[in-house]
């Protein structure tokens, strides 16, 4: 079966999800709720991809989204890291102090966060249950009320019999995860690690290489910033 | 039975279980099927349901969670709902629903000591022009003031209030 990935003609075999064609090919889509060992459950969105030609293109969540013959995917084109981003900075606004979220703003160069801070300790990725169930087989905890009241708990909120306190769901936890707790702990944003975004996206809508981070052009812009900062 | 908490009651539990031939896709209806019998989803039956039916007890926890119709706290034997839709909230739903929560000593979707209350409110009834409206076990009683609750309280209370 053939795709075209990011402009490129690549073989794919039936059965691939997307993210499993883009990671065969080394294109670099960041997931979260996703996991090797455990079933896609399409929860972040994060994994966004672009399918389709021109106007009638759409987003889908590539850990999900088969591979058929013919499909035009696109990983990083201007409304994929764009939707991306808003994504990345709503969750953050909701754990600042999740470490995996704060690397993954880092690595998109957000720079602010627009939103209200919740300071809450889950982002309902669902990877805590998923693991319970499908690698401890303990089936001890899971997803409770619906809504804004949805959250993770154990049956009647007490102590599970099942639960064999193995502790992989904290493991697993991208919100359990505390972010380096250097001088600038407690703000919203850390980017302590910040990168700078691609420049080549302003130029051609796309990213032109896979890098992560994209190195190249992160040295010569920074380059430029101390230009400008000598001059003032 | 309203109220009856048989902790040990698991041959009706088995029961309704069997009507549905121990199947789990009937498991809502099994949950429903429990909640008019106990007035509540009492937690002893659901351990029950989920040895009975092989399904992990954290998924008929999520599925009881998830539907408003269930609850798994007891339900007093008269359910009040109080109004607190805009046009009763001008009206001064608020007040009522204080002097309710004052009278019978217990918050917005408890249920009194003595199990013959439980408070709820709505967002509106669809008699505006009666507000405020308190409606008790499905009978609505309109332009509530503080004084005039009282005494429909009264009339549904066990021991008559003092
Ligand atoms: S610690 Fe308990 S809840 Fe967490 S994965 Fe292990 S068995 Fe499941
Ligand atoms: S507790 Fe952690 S792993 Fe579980 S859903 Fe919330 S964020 Fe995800
Ligand atoms: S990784 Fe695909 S939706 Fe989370
Ligand atoms: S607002 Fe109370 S009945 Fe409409």
């Amino acid at each position: 079966m053939e795709i075209t990935l990011n402009g490129v003609k690549v073989q794919v075999e039936e059965g691939w999800t997307i993210l499993d064609a883009a990671k065969f090919y080394g294109a670099n889509i960041p997931t979260l709720c996703y996991h090797e060992g455990l079933s896609p459950y399409g929860a972040c969105r994060l994994c966004v991809v672009e399918i389709g030609r021109g106007g009638r293109s759409k987003l889908v969540a590539s850990c999900l989204h088969p591979v058929r013959e013919g499909l035009n995917v696109r990983t990083h084109s201007e409304r994929v890291v764009k939707a991306r981003k808003m994504l990345v900075e709503l969750l953050v606004a909701r754990c600042p102090q999740s470490k995996i979220l704060q690397d993954l703003a880092s690595s998109m160069g957000i720079e602010k966060v627009r939103f209200k801070p919740k300071y809450d300790d889950c982002i309902l990725c669902g990877l805590c249950v998923r693991m319970c169930e499908e690698q401890m087989d303990a089936k001890a905890i899971g997803f409770v009320s619906r809504g804004v009241k949805r959250r993770i708990t154990t049956p009647f909120d007490i102590k599970s019999e099942k639960c064999r306190t193995c502790g992989a769901c904290m493991y697993i936890c991208p919100a359990c995860q505390l972010r380096c707790q250097g001088p600038k702990a407690d703000t919203v944003l850390c980017s302590g690690c910040l990168n700078i975004s691609p420049s080549c996206l302003e130029k051609y809508e796309d990213t032109m290489c896979y890098m992560d981070p994209c190195v190249a052009c992160l040295k010569e812009k920074e380059g430029n910033k101390k230009d400008v900062k000598k001059k003032n | 039975m309203h109220g009856e908490l048989l902790s040990k009651d698991f041959p009706a539990i088995d029961a309704i279980i069997k009507k549905y031939g121990e199947r789990k896709e009937f498991l809502i209806c099994i949950l429903q099927d429990i909640q008019a019998r106990y007035g509540y989803l009492p937690k002893e039956a659901l351990t029950r349901v989920a040895e009975k039916l092989d399904i992990p007890l954290i998924q008929i926890y999520s599925v009881a969670t998830f539907f408003k119709a269930f609850s798994l706290r007891p339900k007093g034997g008269h359910t009040i709902h109080v109004c607190l839709g805009t046009a009763c909230h001008v009206r001064g739903a608020e007040r009522v629903l204080g002097k309710i929560k004052r009278d019978l000593d217990i918050n917005v979707d408890e249920t009194t000591k003595d199990m013959n209350f439980t408070l709820k409110t709505v967002n509106c009834l669809g008699a505006c022009a009666l507000g405020p409206i308190v409606e008790i076990d499905g009978k609505h009683y309109g332009n509530m003031t503080t004084v005039k609750v009282e005494s429909v309280l009264k009339k549904y209370s066990i021991k008559k209030m003092e």
